[in-house]
């Protein structure tokens, strides 16, 4: 366990060297927010019903949903790990005492840790200085932001155990670009990236919940803005834990299996 | 019992294939042809405790498979192999436990972090007790001369100090064998008697078992009593290098300097079978020397009876040259 927690904590070291690349970070998320809370606003000045979420509920989610970017993005990857497969570094990998599944976990979280520990502190304290009808609020109630903080980080865990599966369709296919491109477009519409899966047609919507992509978007973010209740977000917590459970048994399985048919190539 | 033992391992690979042009760019998209390539046809050898095993062979020979089999990181296609007592592959997790890997053409360092970090993560990962992994430290930062380099980030190293850190990595767990996939390649004449000196060092301190994979023959002549030879997918020698010399080298060269002589010595002024000149100038004179039953002293003493000899040199036969001599005759 102890080595995980190391390659984590390198990991960590590694992702907070990169200042240059996180101030840009903040900056275009910055004013991405702004642009989305102006459409959003012009679509509810001319609403003819009622929209399913109070305008100051999508700002809030738009918020988070900048400042927590690196967190709940499907299409992020890590290039180290990428790097590891095609150029065959991962023969170092291979001969360690350890589980390459646990390591790279590890590594994964990390890398998005670092990422948004960067990034997400300097916007969300921008997103509270602006003025009104820009600026993000406080979560509804305590429970309501226990529950966002519990259900973000096992999120973030859903998240990674995805973006496992396309690593690892990676010993088979060798560049990630085919897996990574079918992942992340069906990731990015079901996860609640595009727009909130309440202003989905019910049809699509059924589909998003059915599938575990919305787990790391869309449920945490409306559990804090309290379009879902305390109640159903405890709920929802539990659906999160079964999703990973069986995710990362898949994963598990399946690196083990491609693991015998590793072939280090040259050299 | 030996260490090391390898038995009829074989090992295929298949080639995706398809010949150049855009008709068959699109044909591949539907149906691929796969060619077969027998890597490793049936290898054995075994090694002992403490031995340093010089592992040779022609590019593409199989050299490098035969080291990720015996590191646990391919499954051959039969065979056996124990290390230690175990299967490389079916303990994978037992076994690299045991032994430490170099491979020369990739890193297992983290670029963008100082050499330490990347050492104290192997350090968690292999579960070294404190108190070891301090000793192994103190040990290899000595040897290896790494003071001045542990706290640079790995990617403002340059490529010899990069290696010595990679060999450094791969002993802290206190392997008791250790693979060298290629360790010099590219290095510069230092860095490779530096790299030389230090795995003499840790065979004779730590009784380490060393196999090692090069080209360059020097480095074989350096550290390895025993060779094995692989072409083609197998093991063609296995032996002592010296043996392998006395089988192949056929002849030296004598060059011998000498004061100003002005009459032309000939084969006939010199008068020694098996030796014949080569080229001979008014200072400079030099010999080739067929067989191995010919006495020096005959020659010195004949030479110095017609000159006044300033300098001589002996040169055998290069090692590479005795290579190729032994590649030929195997046809690999």
């Amino acid at each position: 366990m102890k080595a995980y927690f190391s390659v984590f904590k390198l990991r960590l070291i590694y992702g907070l060297q990169y200042r240059a690349a996180a101030l840009a970070g903040v900056a275009t998320q910055f004013f991405w927010g702004i642009m989305h809370i102006m459409i959003y606003e012009a679509f509810y000045a001319n609403a003819a019903s009622a929209p399913p979420m109070s305008l100051k509920q999508v700002i809030i989610y738009i918020w988070l949903q900048q400042s927590f970017l690196v967190f709940v993005a499907l299409w992020i990857r890590d290039n180290e790990i990428i790097n590891l497969i095609t150029s065959g570094n991962i023969a170092y990998e291979l001969c360690r005492p350890c589980s390459i599944y646990g390591f790279w976990f590890a590594k994964l979280i990390a890398q998005r840790l670092s990422g948004a520990m960067l990034r997400c502190l300097p916007l969300l304290i921008a997103a509270f200085l602006i003025p009104e009808p820009y600026k993000m609020a406080l979560p509804g109630s305590l429970a309501a932001f226990l529950l966002f903080t519990v259900s973000l980080f096992l999120g973030l865990m859903v998240l990674v155990s995805i973006s496992m599966l396309i690593y690892i369709s990676m010993f088979i296919t060798i560049l990630p670009v085919g897996s990574m491109v079918v992942f992340s477009s069906i990731g990015e519409l079901f996860s609640g990236m595009i727009i909130p899966i309440p202003f989905m047609p019910s049809w699509l919507q059924k589909i998003a919940y059915f599938l575990p992509f919305r787990l790391a978007v869309d449920m945490p973010f409306r559990i804090y803005t309290g379009h879902i209740p305390v109640s159903q977000a405890l709920q929802g917590v539990l659906i999160q834990l079964i999703w990973l459970g069986v995710l990362i048994l898949t994963g598990y399985a399946s690196m083990k299996k491609v693991q015998k048919r590793v072939i280090v190539q040259g050299g | 019992m030996p260490q090391i033992e390898v038995s009829g391992i074989y090992k295929t690979f298949k080639v995706a294939r398809r010949s150049s042009g855009l008709r068959q760019a699109v044909k591949s998209l539907f149906y691929r042809e796969y060619d077969t390539v027998e890597a490793l046809k049936d290898v054995s050898f075994t090694v002992d405790t403490g031995e340093i095993v010089g592992y040779i062979g022609p590019n593409g020979a199989g050299k490098s498979t035969t080291i990720k089999i015996i590191s646990g990181i391919l499954v051959p296609d039969r065979g056996k192999c124990t290390i230690l007592g175990r299967v490389p592959w079916k303990e994978r997790i037992s076994h690299v436990r045991n032994i430490g890997v170099v491979f020369g053409q990739r890193t297992q360092l983290w670029w963008d972090v100082p050499v330490i970090d990347s050492y104290e993560l192997l350090r968690d990962i292999y579960k070294i007790p404190r108190r070891e992994y301090m000793n192994n430290l103190d040990l290899l930062v000595d040897t290896l001369d790494l003071k001045g380099i542990i706290n640079t980030p790995v990617r403002q190293l340059s490529l010899g100090q990069r290696m010595r850190c990679e060999l450094g990595a791969s002993l802290l767990h206190s392997p008791g064998i250790l693979f060298l996939d290629e360790p010099t390649i590219g290095l510069d004449a230092e860095s490779k008697i530096a790299v030389r000196q230090f795995i003499k060092t840790i065979n004779r301190e730590k009784n380490v078992t060393v196999i090692l994979t090069t080209h360059d023959m020097s480095d074989i002549e350096a550290l390895a009593n025993r060779i094995l030879l692989i072409g083609n997918g197998r093991i063609v020698y296995d032996g002592n290098l010296n043996d392998l010399k006395g089988r192949f080298s056929t002849h030296k060269t004598i060059i011998i300097n000498f004061r100003e002589y002005n009459s032309p010595i000939d084969d006939k002024t010199l008068g020694i079978p098996g030796v014949s000149i080569v080229s001979c100038s008014q200072e400079k004179l030099t010999l080739r020397v067929d067989g191995n039953g010919i006495l020096l002293t005959d020659i010195i003493s004949r030479l110095s009876n017609i000159v006044d000899i300033v300098d001589i040199s002996v040169e055998s036969q290069p090692i590479d040259e005795l290579i190729v001599k032994l590649y030929r005759e195997y046809v690999i």
